[in-house]
C-alpha cells in the first residue's frame, strides 16, 4: 500500500470518528491541530485505525507516537 | 436501528458514533427522559457514550452524570452536591476486579481471608446502604469479572488464597445482596466477560493506557447490557414472540416433506439442534412472554406440525396461531391487535431474510438475525429481549391468562346481550389500597401500561411504597377475577389530595380487562375512598402520548367535565363529587 492509499483510507477514518467531512490530515498532524482531539476521543481513533488496517497498536508504539506521519510509518511497516 | 441489534459490529459503533446518536435523535419517537448517574471505579467516557446510543435504541433519552475518575465511593459516601443537585432516577456502579482493594496472600489463614472478604464486602454494602437511603432509586452494579491470570493455575479456583475463589465468594455474597433488595439489579460481568472472551476484555493495554478496566471493543456488549436492564426497569421488555414454523421451529417444510419428513426430535443432529430451540422457546413462556406462530402454511399442516410426536411446542403452548398465505407483516397486526398489545412488544423470529425485512419495515418490528439454526437460542438469548429484573407471579401466569381470554372471547360470541356476557363471567373485583404483596405487580403495571394511560407516569417500587405509607396520597388497586380465572391486580389508581381538592396521578388499566366495567368498578371505589377522605372535586388529567388515544374521553365516560384542553391536546377534567353518588359499575360484585 503507498503511503497515499494509507492516507485516503486514514482520512475517512478521521472523517468518521469526528463525524465531520472537511477533515485532511498529513505527515505533520498532531492531535492540537484537530479540533475535538482529546485523550478521549485518541482511544476511539486508534480502535478505528486498527480496524481499518488490520492492525494492532501495541503500547510501546501508542506512547512514543508524536504525529500522524508516524502513524503512517506504523501502518507500512505492519501491512 | 439495526445496527444496535444484536450481533452488533462493535468496532462499527465505536467509530460512528457521534453519527449514530445524530440519527437516533432524528427519529420520530417519543422518549421517556432519564436521569442515569455513572460511578465508575476507572474511566466510564466511552461507556456512557455508547451506552447512550443503545438506550436511545430502546426509546430511552438519558442525561449523565458522570463521577470524577474512580471517585464511585467518595461521591455517595461524602453526599457529592453535584450528584446530590442530579437527583438521579438509576445509579450505575462500573466497578471491576481493578477494584478490589486487596487479595489474599498465600500465608493467610482460612480466618484472615474470611475478614478480609467481609472487609472487601463491607465497602460496598456502605455503598448501597447509603445510595438506598438517600436517593431511592434503583441500583445498578457490576459483579466481577475474573482476573485475567491464575497465580495458582486450576488450583486458583479452589484454593482459598485463589484469586478466582475470592472473586467468585465476592460475587455470591453480591448475589445474595441482590436477592434481597428488590430495586438492586447486578450486571453479570462476570459472565459478560466469559462469552465475549476475557483475554480480549481485560487486555491491560487499555488498563494502563487509558484506565478502561475492559478493552474499548468491549464496550458495546458492557453497554447493549446494562441498557437491557434499564430498559426492562421501566417496562420497555418486549412481551411476546411471533414464531415461524419451516426451517425456525423445525427442519424442513412441512407442507412439502409432511409431518413424518420434517427434522425434529432426537434422530438426527438436524432434529436434536430444532429441539433444544423449541424447549428454549417453550421455556419463555415461565417468564411470562406470550407465543404466537406466524407462518406461510395450510392451517391444517401448521397444526401436523406442532403436533409432531417429538415436538416440544405444542399448539396449546400458543396463544394466536397464524398459518395462511397472507403477508406476515399483516398476521402480525392481526396477532397484535388480537392480544391488545402493541406490534412494537412482539419478537419475529424467521429464518427467511426476506420476511425479516418486511416486517421491519412494515410495523417497525424487531426481528432478529438469527443466522443459522444452532446459532438461534444464543442471538434471540443474548439479545436481551426479555432481560428479567421483576419477575412477578403473574408472569409466570401469563399465557394462562391469555388462554382464559380466548376463551372468554368464544363465550361472548354465544352471546347476543353483551351485559348477558358480563353477567355470565361472574366476576367479582377486590378495590383496596396498596397492599405489600402488590407492590411488585403495582410498580410493573405503571411502568408496562401504554394505552390505557391517561398520565404515563412511571413508578418504581421505591416510589410505590413510600406512596402507599403517606396520607398525602390516594391510592387503589383493583383485581378482578372471574370464572375462567385470576386476572391479578389489572388496574392502579393514584391521586394526591391538595385540601378538598384531589389531583389524579396515574389512572391505568390493564387493556386485557377492557370493557369489563373494571374501569367503572375503580372509580366506584375512587369516590367512596375520596368522599371518606374529605374530598369535594377529583381534577383529572390527561396526557397525550403516540399511544394511549384510546383513554382520550375516559374522564367523560366517567362523569367528569372538561375544563381546559391546551394546544398539545393536555386535557384537565374535573368532577364534583354528589352528596348522593350512584355506583357506575353493575357487573363486577366488588369485595373492599
Amino acid at each position: 500500500m503507498s503511503r497515499e492509499e494509507i492516507y485516503t483510507r486514514l482520512n475517512e477514518v478521521f472523517r468518521d470518528v469526528f463525524d465531520r467531512d472537511d477533515i485532511t490530515v498529513s505527515d505533520e498532524t498532531t492531535a492540537a491541530d484537530v479540533e475535538g482531539w482529546d485523550s478521549l476521543i485518541h482511544i476511539t481513533l486508534m480502535d478505528a485505525v486498527e480496524e481499518e488496517f488490520d492492525i494492532r497498536f501495541d503500547m510501546k508504539t501508542v506512547v512514543k507516537m508524536k504525529n500522524v506521519g508516524e502513524m503512517v510509518d506504523y501502518i507500512i511497516a505492519n501491512t | 436501528m439495526q445496527e444496535l441489534q444484536y450481533p452488533f459490529d462493535s468496532r462499527y459503533i465505536i467509530k460512528k458514533k457521534k453519527s449514530i446518536k445524530r440519527q437516533l435523535l432524528e427519529q420520530d419517537i417519543n422518549f421517556i427522559d432519564k436521569k442515569i448517574a455513572i460511578l465508575g471505579g476507572s474511566t466510564t467516557h466511552d461507556i456512557m457514550m455508547i451506552m447512550e446510543l443503545f438506550l436511545l435504541d430502546q426509546g430511552i433519552r438519558p442525561t449523565f452524570y458522570e463521577c470524577e475518575y474512580a471517585q464511585y465511593w467518595e461521591d455517595v459516601m461524602f453526599d457529592n452536591p453535584e450528584l446530590v443537585e442530579f437527583k438521579p432516577d438509576i445509579i450505575y456502579i462500573h466497578t471491576s476486579n481493578r477494584n478490589i482493594r486487596q487479595y489474599p496472600a498465600l500465608a493467610m489463614s482460612a480466618e484472615e481471608v474470611d475478614a478480609m472478604l467481609d472487609a472487601d464486602y463491607d465497602h460496598f454494602l456502605k455503598l448501597w446502604g447509603k445510595i438506598e437511603n438517600t436517593y431511592h432509586c434503583p441500583i445498578i452494579q457490576n459483579n466481577f469479572e475474573y482476573p485475567f491470570y491464575r497465580l495458582l493455575g486450576n488450583a486458583d479456583a479452589t484454593d482459598i488464597h485463589g484469586r478466582v475463589s475470592y472473586i467468585n465468594r465476592l460475587n455470591e455474597r453480591f448475589a445474595a445482596y441482590a436477592r434481597e433488595h428488590k430495586d438492586f439489579f447486578i450486571q453479570d460481568i462476570n459472565y459478560l466477560s466469559a462469552t465475549y472472551g476475557l483475554d480480549k476484555w481485560s487486555d491491560p493495554l487499555y488498563w494502563h493506557m487509558y484506565k478502561y478496566s475492559l478493552s474499548m471493543e468491549a464496550i458495546p456488549a458492557l453497554a447493549f447490557n446494562v441498557s437491557n436492564i434499564i430498559k426492562s426497569i421501566y417496562g420497555k421488555n418486549k412481551k411476546a414472540l411471533a414464531l415461524d414454523l419451516d426451517n425456525t421451529l423445525w427442519g424442513g417444510i412441512v407442507g412439502d416433506d409432511g409431518v413424518e419428513g420434517i427434522e425434529i426430535g432426537p434422530e438426527t443432529s438436524m432434529g436434536q439442534v430444532y429441539s433444544e430451540f423449541q424447549e428454549y422457546l417453550k421455556q419463555q413462556k415461565d417468564i411470562g412472554v406470550i407465543l404466537n406462530i406466524c407462518s406461510k402454511n395450510e392451517e391444517e399442516n401448521a397444526i401436523a406440525g406442532l403436533n409432531h410426536p417429538d415436538g416440544v411446542i405444542r399448539p396449546d403452548d400458543c396463544i394466536v396461531i397464524k398459518a395462511n398465505w397472507d403477508p406476515k407483516s399483516k398476521n402480525l397486526a392481526d396477532t397484535a391487535a388480537e392480544l391488545n398489545l402493541l406490534p412494537e412488544s412482539f419478537v419475529f423470529v424467521d429464518d427467511n431474510p426476506a420476511e425479516r425485512e418486511i416486517v421491519r419495515t412494515q410495523l417497525n418490528v424487531v426481528s432478529p438475525e438469527i443466522g443459522s439454526v444452532e446459532d438461534y437460542i444464543r442471538v434471540i438469548d443474548h439479545s436481551g429481549f426479555f432481560e428479567v429484573t421483576n419477575l412477578s407471579a403473574d408472569d409466570a401466569k401469563r399465557n394462562e391468562m391469555y388462554k382464559e381470554n380466548a376463551k372468554r372471547a368464544q363465550l361472548e360470541a354465544s352471546f347476543d346481550n353483551y351485559g348477558d356476557y358480563l353477567v355470565s363471567l361472574e366476576m367479582k373485583g377486590t378495590i383496596r389500597g396498596f397492599e405489600p404483596i402488590y407492590m411488585d405487580r403495582i410498580a410493573q403495571l405503571s411502568n408496562k401500561s401504554n394505552q390505557f394511560n391517561l398520565t404515563t407516569r412511571r413508578y418504581t417500587r421505591a416510589e410505590i411504597e413510600e406512596i402507599a405509607g403517606s396520607d398525602e396520597y390516594l391510592d387503589i388497586y383493583g383485581k378482578l377475577e372471574d370464572k375462567f380465572g385470576d386476572n391479578g391486580v389489572v388496574s392502579v389508581v393514584i391521586g394526591h389530595k391538595n385540601g378538598e381538592i384531589l389531583d389524579m396521578d396515574l389512572w391505568i388499566m390493564s387493556c386485557r380487562v377492557l370493557k369489563r366495567d373494571m374501569e367503572f368498578a375503580m372509580m366506584d371505589g375512587l369516590v367512596h375512598k375520596a368522599k371518606a377522605a374529605g374530598i369535594k372535586t377529583i381534577k383529572g388529567y390527561y396526557y397525550p402520548t403516540a399511544k394511549n388515544k384510546m383513554v382520550k374521553d375516559f374522564y367523560a365516560l366517567m362523569g367528569f367535565t372538561l375544563v381546559n384542553e391546551d394546544d398539545e391536546g393536555n386535557r384537565t377534567w374535573e368532577f364534583v363529587i354528589p352528596d348522593e353518588y350512584e355506583n357506575k359499575n353493575s357487573y363486577i360484585e366488588v369485595i373492599n
